[in-house]
């Protein structure tokens, strides 16, 4: 007898431990297969390469046609950390003429959260950029020996003008607030910084494809998944048509060399600027490329501070070129008729106050205040408005009242204007002086400045310009703009809808004559052209930290204006000296293709003369 | 013993078909995993000798050819033949080191022209042979002496230091599966109980050093309760009465409550370490009372059991802390408790993502990207499962895993129905060689086991392998078949 029945029971044992191992691994493949869905995402991180195809970035053109911004390829040289292994660093810096410690520098910020963010170890990463096309060559044939890195066709700016860079604007690297904010970008992307590269960024970028490569455990690249049916075509960016004459911008430009300060034309009957000046200006191609980042920086430590827009940014105290705001006020709230005359002895006295002017005749009416710029005229047209309790109560409504009117007529408050960082500028309110002078402790005297366009006041050239084309258009503005078109899509209905201040239209004619008697036999002589009908105002603008800024606006021709016109030069003294001057040239310019050659002295002057900025401090 | 002769005709209707039938099955499915898992897309073709499905269906005719071959051969042939046939193959083993080329490290291939054979996996079968021969011995009862024991083990222990020898430690590991077969023949369960309980606490106060329970980490914890379990459950096994048990759950419990109120009352903090100790040490104290008063040996067993137990948990977690640092990583990456993506862990991260990619179905077959994109290395050898589960999904890996299952089973069904000890004693060491490789090789691959190189059988691409088991199984149906031939014993 040798079966031994005593341990037969064991094979249950034995059975069941089988048994229990196969449930447990059962439980685990369910856990593995079913219930966890990483291992799929793994899978597919680990197959699919998803390579990103950029599109081609919009082309920008000037109004009539002439190509300004392009693009041009530029290889970056990236990896993907997890698949690059040991690999020959001298061969590679050779490749690229860097040195050793160039290389691991590189490594080090690509690997630091703080410079890179997005930095994962399984996704494409941005180690150098801007190959030159020789670097590129060198790189493509021996990038076999370094499995993990590949290059990355990507897009740089080049500009066929050297000015206008306020307007065009420049493309940058995403940072993290910008990936943060926009889930379209990944790190190693460029987006637009300043001007219309920025406003525009949306309909320039276009859209981004993506190409699925199956790509196998030692990275190497197998082809495309399925054919290709999976990859998304790049749309490219929409291209721009500016408003901008390129001509005219270069032209205005030239004018304005060695002086800060800003020119902005717009032809009324569109909005369209066709020339934006901000002086002093730079290069646009300096933003572009490895240099960037160091010419940046030059740039924004210039004392002369040429990254800033004065076109759109600077508040300045518009002066005398003011005045038209206030005889369309003082008429549309009937203080005044064309008819009535104020006096001027030389200024403004009342109350023991007194506000300067220069000799002309007295009493004057509405449109030989404007031609002369009698400030005694609006200082007692304002008096006789903020001071008229019958019938607005008291100063502070009459004040809402004229503010109102001012913000109506684009004042105070930002244009629209489609372009980055426009300033508001400053039209104070009611409140503004309660807090000042306290509750009723103010009346008209006490801010009577403000009624020629000086004190509080500030106005950006571009307000100031969009008031000129107003009164071009006897009545009514579009939001100023540098875009004309955008292909293939339509303009923002913001851009082409007419905006009509709160003052009637019939009161505009008076202004615009007032303003052509200005040009005629006025404080704007000099822009007074044979051939052209210019109006024009000047404006000298009192100023605490120096020499007065001359200002000047304008437009032409008188009975169908083509062209409106502001500029502003800071310290540039009188209207005179340098605004209208500069004025009637760029509108001789655009109307007229040339300046005759009465008038190239002036140019010639005008081009040449110089301000001093440092020395200019401190005179009143 | 006695045997009359069988014809051809008995033979074939009294083999075990059902077992044949599941061979054939697995093996077929093999190929199809293989030809998936070394697909390339661009060149395939099946039947290509060049390819390892092609290879493999070479070795599957050859080995149908001698499974008939095997199956003609009398029983009384394997007994007789058992000893010598594990001389020769023993001998094999030793020289092979001298032999073989070194591949990947270790040196276990003879190379016979084209062909590469693995001694390790014949080894299988005549270890097999050898210790059904020794049971079936004249009146062999393993427990009737102790030199029984040392018979026994120095016939599973050689194979295993030869093939260490030859630096394949997944095939010499594999050989410990028959101390299973011990176990069926009278050996105590508590060796096989103490080898596991030794794993259990060795894992878990290694992997769960975090967080802290009653200030002591959260794997001792679990241990004194895993120990307590098992002091109770042994009691209550060898006992059979409630009554022990249970003074034993309440004086427990009495004390650890009151300890516990009294240290509050006291505003003392006892060290959970120290509260669960002194519970063991009453309680043995209690089991050794409760030895002197029955006269039974078994509490001396339980009593030994939780001493030690306790002893070995402190030693383990003493001598861990106490390595160099690198030497507890290395542990750590092999017990998978640190992920170790570059080195070892790589691969069964890999393994891991195929197989959980599958999800319920699969990808569809040749479909799996972490296969043919060979992120799964030795993809048609030790970790075939990885493609099965990919592309086949749940379905497949659950299919897999029941045809192993019936295997095994019917494998110890057939065993336990021989008449002889030998063919006992056989069976179980071919059902303990299949349940080895089937725990060890799924479990690395889903990451539940420490990577062990082993194959899974039939389904792994290697021509060795799948002779090895070939004649393992025949054998075992050959003496099956006979069964009924048996007049007397």
């Amino acid at each position: 007898m040798r079966k031994n029945y005593n341990y037969a029971k064991r094979k249950y044992v034995i059975g069941g431990f089988i048994a229990l191992i196969a449930i447990i691994y059962g439980i685990k493949l369910y856990d593995l297969q079913i219930s966890d869905s990483k291992y799929k995402e793994s899978a597919d991180s680990n197959a699919f390469l998803k390579k990103t195809i950029y599109p081609s970035r919009g082309l920008i053109y000037d109004r009539n046609g002439n190509l300004v911004v392009y693009n041009q390829p530029a290889y970056d040289v990236m990896l993907v950390p997890r698949d690059v292994n040991q690999f020959d660093t001298i061969d590679f810096c050779n490749t690229l003429n860097i040195t050793k410690e160039q290389l691991l520098k590189r490594f080090t910020d690509m690997k630091d959260k703080r410079f890179n963010p997005g930095y994962s170890s399984y996704t494409p990463q941005v180690l150098i950029t801007h190959l030159t096309a020789q670097d590129y060559g060198r790189l493509q044939e021996k990038l076999y020996r370094f499995p993990g890195f590949f290059i990355q066709k990507r897009i740089l700016r080049q500009y066929n003008i050297k000015s206008a860079g306020n307007i065009l604007g420049n493309i940058r690297e995403v940072n993290a607030k910008d990936i943060e904010d926009d889930s379209y970008y990944t790190a190693g992307d460029y987006t637009g910084d300043l001007g219309v590269e920025r406003s525009y960024e949306k309909y320039l970028r276009g859209t981004k494809g993506v190409e699925i490569l199956i790509r196998d455990a030692n990275g190497r690249i197998q082809g495309k998944y399925e054919n290709g049916a999976h990859d998304i075509a790049p749309i490219s960016g929409r291209d721009l048509t500016l408003s901008i004459d390129v001509r005219l911008q270069q032209y205005a430009e030239s004018l304005m060399v060695g002086k800060h300060g800003a020119i902005v034309a717009i032809e009324p009957q569109t909005g369209e600027i066709l020339c934006m000046v901000s002086a002093p200006g730079y290069d646009p191609s300096l933003l572009v490329g490895r240099e960037r980042g160091k010419n940046y920086k030059a740039l924004a430590n210039d004392p002369e501070h040429p990254l800033y827009d004065r076109a759109l940014m600077s508040s300045y105290p518009p002066g005398s070129t003011f005045k038209p705001t206030q005889g369309l006020i003082f008429l549309q709230e009937n203080i005044i008729t064309p008819g009535t005359a104020y006096p001027c002895h030389r200024g403004y006295i009342n109350g023991g106050l007194r506000v300067g002017c220069h000799g002309h005749g007295s009493p004057l009416a509405l449109k030989p205040a404007l031609q002369t710029s009698c400030n005694a005229y609006f200082c007692w047209g304002f008096k006789n408005m903020i001071d008229r309790r019958s019938k607005y109560g008291s100063s502070a409504n009459a004040f809402e009242v004229w503010k109102k009117h001012l913000v109506s007529m684009g004042y105070g408050y930002r244009l629209g204007v489609d372009l980055p960082g426009e300033s508001r500028g400053f039209i104070p309110n009611d409140k503004f002086y309660n807090k000042f002078y306290g509750q009723g402790g103010w009346s008209a005297n006490t801010i009577i400045s403000v009624s020629i366009g000086q004190g509080e006041i500030g106005a950006t050239p571009i307000q100031i310009a969009n008031l000129c084309a107003t009164i071009a258009n006897r009545g009514w503005f579009i939001t100023p703009h540098v875009v004309k078109k955008i292909h293939d899509t339509i303009m923002p209905p913001d851009l082409t809808r007419k905006r009509y201040p709160t003052i009637d239209a019939h009161y505009y004619p008076t202004i615009a004559e007032g303003m052509r008697m200005a040009v005629t036999g006025g404080t704007c002589r000099k822009a007074n052209l044979p051939d052209i009908e210019v109006a024009g105002k000047t404006g000298t603008a009192q100023n605490p930290h120096g020499q007065d800024h001359s200002a000047f606006i304008g437009f032409a021709p008188f009975n169908d204006p083509k062209i409106a016109v502001c500029v502003y030069v800071e310290n540039g003294g009188w209207g005179a000296s340098f605004g209208v001057p500069i004025g009637s040239l760029v509108i001789e310019k655009y109307l007229n293709g040339q300046i005759s050659t009465a008038r190239k002295g002036l140019e010639e002057q005008m081009m040449s003369s110089r301000l001093s900025y440092t020395s200019a401090k401190k005179k009143k | 013993m006695l045997q009359r002769r069988i014809n051809a005709i008995e033979l074939f209707r009294n083999l075990d078909w059902f077992t044949i039938i599941l061979y054939l099955i697995m093996v077929l499915a093999g190929v199809i995993s293989i030809y998936a898992a070394s697909y390339d897309y661009d060149n395939a073709s099946m039947l290509s000798f060049e390819e390892f499905s092609g290879k493999q269906l070479r070795w599957i005719g050859l080995s149908l050819a001698l499974g008939f071959i095997l199956l003609l051969i009398d029983t009384r042939m394997y007994e007789a033949y058992a000893y010598p046939i594990y001389i020769i193959i023993m001998l094999l083993l030793l020289i092979t080191p001298f032999l073989a080329p070194d591949i990947k490290g270790s040196r276990s291939w003879l190379v016979f022209g084209p062909v590469s054979l693995q001694p390790a996996e014949f080894a299988k079968f005549a270890t097999a042979l050898a210790l059904a021969k020794l049971f079936s011995g004249y009146n062999f009862l393993l427990n009737a002496k102790l030199s029984n024991y040392a018979r026994a083990i120095s016939i599973i222990i050689l194979p295993i230091f030869l093939i260490l020898m030859q630096k394949e430690t997944g095939s010499a590991l594999t050989f410990l599966a028959l101390f299973f077969v011990l176990y069926r023949e009278g050996m105590s369960g508590l060796v096989l109980f103490g080898a596991l309980f030794s794993i259990i606490i060795f894992v878990v106060s290694i992997k769960y050093t975090d967080p802290y329970v009653l200030s002591m980490a959260s794997g001792q914890f679990w241990l004194f309760i895993i120990i307590m379990a098992t002091i109770l459950g042994m009691l209550f096994i060898y006992n059979r009465r409630w009554s022990i048990v249970r003074n034993v759950m309440l004086g427990d419990l009495i004390f650890a409550i009151g300890t516990w109120l009294l240290a509050d009352v006291c505003g003392v903090q006892i060290p959970g370490t120290a509260l669960f100790i002194s519970i063991i040490i009453l309680t043995c104290i209690y089991l050794l009372f409760e030895a002197v008063r029955t006269h039974a040996r078994y509490f001396y067993v339980i009593a030994g059991t939780a001493i030690l137990s306790v002893v070995f948990m402190f030693s383990v977690n003493f001598a861990f802390d106490h390595l160099q640092p690198h030497q507890q990583m290395r542990i750590r990456v092999v017990l998978g408790l640190e992920e170790d993506l570059r080195g070892v862990g790589y691969n069964v991260n890999q393994s891991k993502i195929a197989i959980g990619s599958g999800g319920l179905t699969g990808k569809g077959f040749l479909n799996g990207t972490q296969t043919k994109l060979k992120y799964v290395p030795e993809q048609h050898t030790d970790f075939i499962f990885c493609t099965i589960g990919e592309e086949e999904g749940f379905i497949g890996t659950t299919a897999v895993m029941l045809l192993f299952l019936a295997l095994i089973l019917r494998v110890l069904t057939l065993a336990e129905r021989q008449p002889t000890t030998f063919g006992r004693v056989y069976g179980y060491c071919v059902a303990c060689y299949f349940i080895f490789h089937f725990c060890i090789n799924i479990g690395m691959v889903i990451g539940l086991c420490p990577v062990i190189g082993i194959p899974l059988p039939f389904f792994s691409y290697g021509g060795s392998s799948l002779w090895g088991f070939t004649i393992l199984l025949f054998i075992l149906l050959r003496i099956d078949a006979g069964r009924k031939q048996v007049l007397s014993y």
